[in-house]
């Protein structure tokens, strides 16, 4: 039998690898003439671009962007997380808003945009609720899932101490959804980007996606692609950062 | 704690058919303050649920059961319940679960620490204190459980078969150990298990239940001296107790099967 040699070094390793070779074919294949870098760009292009951008405003591209998504983040993850909390413990909550959070989730949520712009308008407003529309319901939902998931047993054993609702709520409920709430943020922080970009594509002032809608239309594929990479390395960081906080539940959480 | 049952019934609604099930019928029998009192009998004869109406979480359907000549009206702090499950809170570490009852209850933070540092000693647990559920031993995990209870310093105290899921040698360990805590804390006691050899060792008194519905079939005063060690087992006057109970579930067995397991007719 073959053992599987699993160790992290070796897989960050091979991650890198891919990431170089990537990069190379990116930059070579473009280079050799065979496919035209006017369309694909190629990392040499893209830094140029970006030393450029970054001379030229985008570090305030960047700002607006970040304050949108964190401002959208923190108003889904403050309503979310309260909503869920009571949507998933009072039955009553429950019965009555259930369905529509469940509609909601699952209808194409985009197609809100264009209510939301006339609205609020094409500044910053019109972006904070795209990030939040994207980001509030998969912490909802998974908030909820974690409250019913709370142990028969914990509430029979909360009940048998005289524990009223609002002891067994804090003590029981609000703990163990905690796992299933840096869960929801997973999906949140993707779905919120997803807002963020797209709300700044349709119709925006600046912002990353406003740069990369400016630039696409002015065919300077190189600058779309710097928009594109920080997006990407936004997202990524902050998922490894909700790794790095689900982790503290490892302590705990039986196998 | 005195118990007082009286014509106590118990009738359940079944959640599929939605017919009526009699879990207890017309149960009487009573317990002096500071007994150690087994429910013995086969699976479904009612004793989790004899126990679920003293804890307070289930009322019964007529007749009442008094505590200290008071009817009960939902969980009380004079009462704290042992699981078969051991039922921890996974986040919490050793002392914060045996202090969850106090908190629940109010206890001022210091009182509490003070009576959580004392009953982890008890129950064997000292250097414990920071691991949490899933670092620790099903045997570990039930004294947690049960110093959880004692914590509260209960009148009386409620164990729902709390050693069924350990292994035989832990379970007899287990139980040579709660005597040793009973002899320290003396608080009266039900203790439901469906081991006739448990009954006969830790209690004063066994309540042998028959099968569904459940009623009470006798009550068994067990005489062996105190502090029981476990050698006791291994002696004649035991094993007649043992015996007899045998023969009382068997009898009742054969009523319920049509055969008895040790005379079969």
């Amino acid at each position: 039998m073959k053992n599987n040699i699993h160790s992290p070094a070796r897989d960050r390793l091979l991650a890198a690898l891919t990431g170089i070779t990537f990069i190379a074919l990116w930059e070579i294949l473009p280079a050799s003439g065979l496919i035209n870098p006017f369309f694909t760009s190629s990392p040499s292009r893209v830094y140029v671009a970006a030393k450029w951008l970054f001379a030229n405003g985008f570090w305030n591209d960047i700002y607006v962007s970040l304050t949108q998504f964190t401002l959208g983040m923190l108003l889904a993850m403050v309503v979310g997380i309260v909503l869920g909390l009571l949507l998933g413990w009072y039955k009553t909550l429950n019965a009555m808003f259930e369905p529509f959070v469940t509609m909601l989730n699952a209808m194409p949520r985009v197609a809100l945009l264009p209510i939301i712009i006339l609205w609020l308008g094409i500044g910053m407003e019109s972006k904070i609720a795209a990030v939040f529309l994207g980001a509030f319901l998969p912490i909802i939902i998974t908030v909820m899932k974690g409250v019913r998931t709370v142990d028969e047993n914990l509430l029979k054993c909360a009940r048998s101490f005289g524990a009223n609702d609002a002891q067994m709520f804090l003590t029981l409920a609000v703990p163990s959804s905690l796992p299933f709430i840096v869960a929801g943020l997973h999906i949140a922080v993707g779905r919120g980007l997803v807002g963020v970009v797209i709300g700044e594509l349709l119709a925006s002032q600046a912002g990353v996606g406003h740069m990369m809608a400016k630039a696409s239309a002015t065919f300077q594929i190189d600058k779309v692609f710097v928009g594109v990479l920080f997006l990407a390395v936004f997202g990524y960081l902050l998922t490894e950062l909700l790794k790095l906080i689900e982790k503290q539940f490892e302590k705990w959480r039986p196998q | 704690m005195n118990i007082e049952a009286r014509n106590l019934s118990v009738d359940y609604t079944l959640r599929l058919t939605n017919e009526p099930l009699a879990a207890l019928k017309d149960v009487s029998f009573s317990v002096e303050s500071g007994k150690f009192v087994c429910l013995i009998g086969a699976s479904g004869c009612g004793k989790t649920t004899l126990l679920n109406v003293a804890a307070g979480l289930v009322a019964p359907s007529a007749g009442k059961l008094l505590l200290d000549g008071e009817p009960i009206n939902g969980p009380g702090r004079d009462r704290a319940m042992v699981f078969q499950s051991a039922a921890l809170l996974p986040w919490r570490t050793v002392f914060g679960n045996v202090m969850y009852g106090l908190e629940i209850q109010g206890y001022p933070s210091r009182e509490a620490k003070q009576i959580v540092s004392e009953l982890i000693d008890l129950v064997g647990l000292s250097g414990f204190e920071e691991s949490f559920p899933r670092e620790l031993s099903g045997g570990m995990q039930q004294r947690v459980n049960l110093a959880r209870a004692l914590a509260t310093q209960p009148k009386l105290l409620l164990m729902d078969e709390p050693f069924a899921s350990l292994d035989a040698q832990m379970r007899e360990y287990m139980q040579g150990e709660i005597e040793r805590i009973w002899q320290q804390t003396r608080q009266t006691t039900l203790f439901v298990t469906h081991s006739i050899n448990e009954a006969a060792f830790l209690a004063d008194e066994i309540i042998v239940m028959t099968s569904r519905p459940g009623r009470i079939k006798t009550i068994v005063q067990v005489d062996l001296p105190r502090p029981r060690a476990l050698e006791i087992k291994k002696n004649p006057q035991f094993h007649a107790i043992e015996d007899y109970l045998r023969d009382l579930l068997d009898q009742e067995f054969r009523e319920m099967m049509g055969q008895g397991i040790f005379q079969g007719d």
